[in-house]
């Protein structure tokens, strides 16, 4: 980096990095663009998320200029605010829809369970970095720890959707840490023989999405319905769309929850699968960006948080996405980028802010 | 050496991570490509089905109720027709206290006690999730009041709907029959036919007479409104629209007029009327006494008024003159004569002397005819002029049952004329083989002897009578009675006369027929049984009386008229044609517990005559006059 550049916004784009940033803002572009026609117009829903989406992107540029020696150094602060938060939540969280996952601190409500998206990661290479060279078995059973503590509160929330996607997040970490195949393999065939204890924990919602899953028309205008309209809406939007803000199923009401997590069926009936084509490229490009980035990682520590974000990002695409075209259960991931409210949207461009500190921050071997 | 361990370990774990980010970008390109397959599927392969489904979510297809055919009569006056009201319509499973509601609608607009019971009957009749009228008809200032507080009533809404309305009311009631809400048993029967689809906008199906076996003719081809609606089924716009097509119009065989003169004629009194044009089987009028005003039914009945219907003495429900079933009485004679001539038992000049009685050989039983005393010397023409009963008891006995059934049999009787109105009864002509099966005994000699004065197990509906005597009147030629004469098709704008259907033809020796015609004739002049009624008429006519005991009598009881129960009295029946060389009319009379046909039958039958063939309108209060026709002796 070179002091000699003395453009005045230099201190803007000082640790930014461009590629990446065209290609998220390209998604939401794409995004802003359906959430108008998912609203029928609204253009204050619109604003608002434009709103969102300019936080998120100031909470970016700020977390993106936080050097990473600071990044490491709050890893484990933020990670025992957040398991603290969680127990609060426990113990005094509001209850809303059946669950209780918001926590009322006086100025605003929180949900602490955004928070450990970031939080396990981070501290799960915190402890990894920690660890560096003389990894084992031991190492990967702390870890496994640090990921199941949140979990488990998170579970009794009861958050599922939260829970899955902090357990991939931390299994990112310990996969990429090099655990071996064999303990990965040990743990697959653990966690299949342990479906049936899950199961039997699942509140009767959770149970009835898994069942819709294996067949929506079983209950066709109750768990299933969400699931059989969005397929439909996929469906008929066929090769080329229905065209912007011509889809019937979206227009029309029969899609429900169309601006948060089902906005991909609205994007999907008006753009059909060339414009699905299009949208998974885009993905690809910021997944792809954020490998690099996690390939030129210098030290243990950002290696791992780069990579797990990443893949944490794709798994939300993934989930989303094989929701509406109905090859996963109705769980409530929102499509990143694209669907409506703040809360992931600053998880998110939080996430893409530590990958650019990684990226463009200068390279200092912490080790050596 | 623990540092360059160190080193080495962070190369190998450097090499680990690379290997495994390697992995992860397999593992995303490999499920993203997964997406990109299930998009294939679903919107290249699929794509046609889902269209469908996404089409079938968003049109709703909302059917144009078609304007029920018009029942005209002959001579083009309305009997049935449409007209476009309001009503106020609840869906009842939507509220849970109705009651409140419907007490809370009454503070704006006038709802009837009358209107509570009826909706309450409808409920009974009806599914739960049905939109069922609370008010119909509403006025233009009841319409504005409720539509202007209609907010207050959720789920209770105004509706344009098409009713149907009798003009004559009461006349002609069983043969138009009535529209009324069509019913579970109505939706079996409409799937059974694979019409449903056709009724999905339709609340009324005909249900009597007319308008229910007529029903595919008058109900019309429903039209289609596409409607673009919303997942809450809000009606968003009209997509496109097939104009319904209206059912077909009816012309009738019958005559308005003369049907109300005929129903005129009957006064306060029970009974039945059918005239048949002879020469086509045209029912010209089909009265059956009380009638009953069409228009209860058509908003649904309320329970009261169902009750009095129903409840009736008077049963002014029952169709008498299609389904009621009376012993001919002697109206069955002149075919007797027939038989006895045709079949060459009886010659015009044979001739028997009357004791009064008529005995079997071998029986002490005395089988009386109705003057005491007898009737002195009577050949066949007297015996019909007179109606002489020995004279029928012994040729009867001459014939045999098996001779009466099947010659009887050609007139129609004991089996179903195949007029076009559903629910006929095919009264009963007894027979050996009948009374084996029903009655489980054998046929007694003594079974055929009141047979032959239409007594006996001789059931006949008045449209058999009615029917039998066309025969007579047109020398053999049997033609199927209709009521229909013409149906003018909605859609093609074409009219379809429908030609009369002749049945058979009996082959009658004329010169036998002839013999009965004429003493059928005299009956009408004087010393006839219908001389009063036949009194004075500027045209020929032919007639029977007939009288058909309601209850039997005791081998040596009197029949005491004027202290029997009014109920129990002897029923009157006149069957007629007229003018006699050439008719263009026969009809059959029924007067329930009338007494005699010659006083209280035939004078009904004159006065339809009067207006049939002279235009000539019956005095005020003829009806009731005529009774008294101060003939004292002719008894039957």
């Amino acid at each position: 980096m070179s002091m000699t550049n003395v453009r005045p916004w230099h201190f803007l784009t000082r640790y930014i990095d461009s590629f990446l940033l065209l290609s998220i803002l390209l998604v939401m572009a794409v995004g802003l663009a359906t959430l108008y026609s998912a609203t029928d117009g609204n253009l204050s829903r619109v604003t608002n998320q434009a709103v969102n989406m300019a936080v998120a992107l100031v909470i970016m540029w700020l977390v993106a200029n936080i050097p990473l020696q600071y990044m490491m150094r709050l890893a484990l602060p933020i990670y025992v605010v957040g398991i603290i938060l969680l127990i609060g939540v426990t113990l005094f969280g509001e209850i809303n829809n059946g669950a209780r996952r918001w926590l009322n601190i006086g100025i605003t409500r929180i949900q602490p369970s955004e928070l450990m998206k970031i939080a396990v990661p981070l501290m799960m290479a915190w402890y990894f970095d920690k660890h560096e060279a003389t990894l084992r078995l031991r190492d990967y059973i702390v870890a496994t720890m640090i990921l199941l503590l949140p979990v488990l509160l998170i579970l009794r929330q009861p958050d599922l959707g939260t829970a899955l996607l902090i357990i991939f997040s931390g299994f990112y970490v310990l996969f990429l840490a090099g655990l071996s195949w064999r303990i990965i393999i040990g743990l697959l065939v653990a966690g299949a023989g342990s479906l049936p204890i899950l199961w039997s924990m699942m509140h009767g919602y959770q149970k009835k999405r898994v069942m819709t899953l294996i067949d929506p028309t079983e209950d066709a205008l109750g768990a299933g319905y969400h699931s059989i309209q969005s397929t439909i809406a996929v469906g008929s939007g066929g090769i080329m769309g229905k065209g912007w803000q011509n889809g019937t199923q979206a227009h029309l009401d029969f899609l429900p929850e169309k601006s948060t997590d089902f906005i991909f069926a609205v994007f999907s009936e008006e753009f059909g699968i060339v414009g699905n084509s299009l949208l998974l490229l885009l993905y690809l490009l910021v997944i792809g960006r954020g490998l690099v980035i996690a390939v030129n990682a210098s030290t243990q520590f950002t290696r791992l948080v780069a990579g797990s974000i990443t893949l944490t990002f794709f798994t939300y695409i993934f989930v989303n996405i094989g929701m509406v075209v109905g090859i996963l259960p109705v769980v409530g991931v929102p499509l990143p980028l694209f669907s409506y409210g703040g809360t992931s949207m600053v998880t998110m461009l939080l996430g893409f802010g530590i990958l650019m500190s990684i990226q463009m921050h200068p390279t200092k071997l912490v080790k050596t | 050496m623990k540092r360059s361990i160190e080193i080495r370990n962070h190369l190998r774990e450097v090499h680990h991570f690379q290997n495994r980010l390697a992995i992860s970008a397999g593992f995303v390109l490999f499920l993203f490509l997964l997406l990109l397959a299930r998009f294939y599927y679903l919107q290249v392969l699929e794509s046609e089905h889902y269209h469908t489904l996404a089409e079938d979510n968003r049109i709703f297809l909302s059917p144009v109720v078609p304007n029920r055919g018009l029942i005209l009569d002959r001579n083009g006056e309305v009997l049935a027709e449409n007209y476009s009201a309001y009503t106020l319509e609840i869906v009842p499973n939507k509220f849970t206290d109705l009651e409140a509601t419907i007490n809370k609608l009454a503070t704006v607009i006038p709802i009837e006690e009358v209107d509570r019971r009826r909706f309450k009957k409808l409920r009974e009749d009806n599914a739960k999730f049905e939109s069922l009228p609370i008010r119909t008809r509403l006025s233009e200032e009841e319409v504005a009041r409720f539509a202007a507080n209609s907010y207050l009533f959720p789920g209770v809404e105004l509706k344009a709907r098409l009713f149907r309305r009798y003009p004559k009311e009461k006349s002609a009631s069983h043969v138009l029959g009535y529209i009324s809400r069509i019913n579970n048993n109505d939706l079996v029967k409409l799937e059974a036919d694979e019409v449903l689809a056709n009724y999905k906008g339709t609340n009324h199906i005909g249900k009597l007479g007319i308008e229910q076996s007529y029903e595919k003719e008058l109900h019309g081809i429903a039209g289609f409104e596409e409607i673009e609606t919303d997942s809450a089924g809000r009606k968003i716009r009209v997509l496109s629209r097939t104009q319904p097509v209206s059912g077909n119009d009816l012309t009738l065989t019958l005559d308005a007029k003369l049907q109300e003169i005929a129903e005129k004629a009957f006064g306060d009194r029970r009974g039945a009327l059918v005239a048949i044009d002879p020469s086509n089987g045209d029912v010209l009028a089909f009265v059956s006494k009380p009638g009953f005003d069409l228009n209860l039914f058509v908003n649904g009945i309320d329970f009261t008024n169902w009750d009095l219907l129903n409840n009736s003495i008077d049963r002014p429900l029952n169709n008498r003159a299609l389904r009621g079933v009376y012993p001919p009485g002697s109206t069955f004679k002149p075919f007797m004569a027939l038989a006895g001539l045709e079949l060459n038992l009886r010659t015009p000049q044979h001739t028997i002397s009357d004791p009064g009685y008529f005995q079997l050989p071998g029986s002490s039983r005395h089988y009386r005819d109705w003057k005491a005393g007898g009737h002195g010397r009577v050949n066949l023409h007297k015996s019909l002029v007179v109606s002489c009963d020995t004279y029928y008891y012994e040729l009867a006995n001459d014939l045999g049952i098996d001779n009466i059934s099947k010659f009887m049999g050609q007139f129609g009787l004991g089996k179903k004329t195949g007029i076009d109105i559903e629910g006929e009864s095919a009264g009963l002509l007894p027979s050996q083989e009948w009374k084996m099966s029903r009655h489980k005994e054998r046929w007694w000699p003594g079974d055929t002897i009141s047979i032959g004065i239409g007594q006996g197990y001789n059931l006949a509906t008045p449209l058999q009578l009615a029917f039998a005597t066309t025969i007579i009147a047109n020398k053999g030629s049997a033609f199927r009675p209709r009521l229909v004469k013409r149906i003018r098709n909605s859609k093609a704008g074409e009219t379809l006369e429908i030609a009369p259907q002749l049945l058979y033809t009996l082959h009658l020796n004329p010169d036998n027929l002839e013999i009965v015609r004429n003493a059928l004739k005299d009956v009408t002049q004087p010393g006839g049984t219908a001389a009063a009624a036949g009194a004075g008429a500027s045209y020929t006519f032919a007639g029977k009386t007939g009288t058909s005991q309601v209850i039997g009598m005791k081998q040596n009881e009197k029949y005491d008229e004027k202290n029997i129960n009014d109920r129990h009295r002897d029923h009157a029946l006149f069957i007629a044609y007229a003018p006699t060389e050439n008719p263009s009319i026969a009809l059959s009379v029924l007067v329930e517990n009338g007494g005699h046909g010659g006083s209280s039958a035939a004078p009904i039958a004159r006065i339809v005559l009067d207006y049939f063939l002279l235009g000539k309108l019956p005095p005020v209060n003829t009806a009731e006059k005529s009774v008294d026709g101060g003939i004292e002796d002719v008894h039957d």
